[in-house]
């Protein structure tokens, strides 16, 4: 059995060959590849999603490397051609598609027509709020983050069920513009994002 | 007139209360927030054309930054 084999039966031995497969079909968008979209993207691959869309325009900087699922060696990259070398040394058989541009209101919808999950993972909160609207428009699920920044008190980043198909998950307070964006509240986020990605598919809805 | 603004029901003067009005004097940036009404997202070029009616049911999610 090849490595790549043996990781989809231990996978299949804790959830099912059911929901494994059911995994296996959707494809998820990644609006960004900082600190929540790196994340969230590995965590997706380790649970079993096989086709990602990742967007994102920036490079990797060293200044990254204290949140952001990249390495040393990855400075200078750009963010979505690094993080789908990451993302494949999980799993070998991904199907990753890379978008290097940055996300305007006018290109939501061809980005991510084929995908019926999006985790929005910007930074500014324009572009949140923007991407957010357009995709709730088009009857994406959508799980976006708002309130992350800091340490300590890390039970504050709850989710909020706002519809069927719009989760917000974070404080809705601590911005990273007066509370620093630090490892462990921006990956609890990132993480809580996989797993309502995940609920939300193996739920079937 | 009552509605109800992020699950709260609240009195707001009768007619003429627009989506723009309601995000503003609550103190929000208009560009950081998505505005539902009766679980419709509304864009924003519309906010200053769309009244409020008795009844309604608005959802107001303002975003901070981090990502």
């Amino acid at each position: 059995m090849t490595i790549i084999e043996a990781f989809h039966e231990h996978l299949i031995g804790k959830i099912g060959r059911e929901k494994f497969d059911r995994l296996r079909t959707i494809r998820v968008g990644i609006a960004g590849a900082g600190g929540l979209g790196s994340n969230c993207a590995a965590h997706l691959v380790r649970v079993g999603f096989r086709s990602l869309k990742l967007v994102d325009f920036d490079v990797v900087e060293a200044g990254n490397l204290d949140r952001q699922f990249y390495f040393a060696d990855q400075v200078g990259m750009r963010k979505v051609e690094a993080l789908r070398q990451n993302l494949l040394r999980i799993a070998s058989d991904l199907e990753l598609e890379i978008e290097d541009r940055k996300i305007e209101k006018d290109s939501v919808g061809a980005l991510f027509s084929d995908c019926a999950v999006v985790a929005e993972c910007l930074d500014r909160p324009e572009d949140k709020s923007l991407l957010v609207s357009e995709l709730l428009m088009l009857k994406k699920f959508v799980v976006a983050v708002s309130g992350l920044g800091g340490y300590g008190s890390s039970d504050a980043i709850r989710l909020h069920p706002v519809r069927e198909n719009f989760v917000l998950i974070g404080d809705l307070q601590s911005d990273i513009a007066f509370r620093p964006a630090i490892s462990p509240r921006v990956s609890i986020a990132a993480a809580k994002q996989a797993d309502v990605i995940l609920e939300h598919v193996l739920s079937g809805d | 007139m009552k509605v109800r603004v992020n699950g709260r029901e609240e009195s707001l003067p009768d007619g003429n209360v627009t989506l723009q009005e309601l995000v503003e004097t609550r103190g929000l940036v208009p560009e950081r927030v998505v505005v539902e009404l009766n679980l419709e997202v509304i864009p924003r070029e519309h906010w200053p054309t769309v009244s409020l009616q008795a009844e309604d049911s608005v959802e107001l999610v303002s975003f901070v930054g981090g990502g």
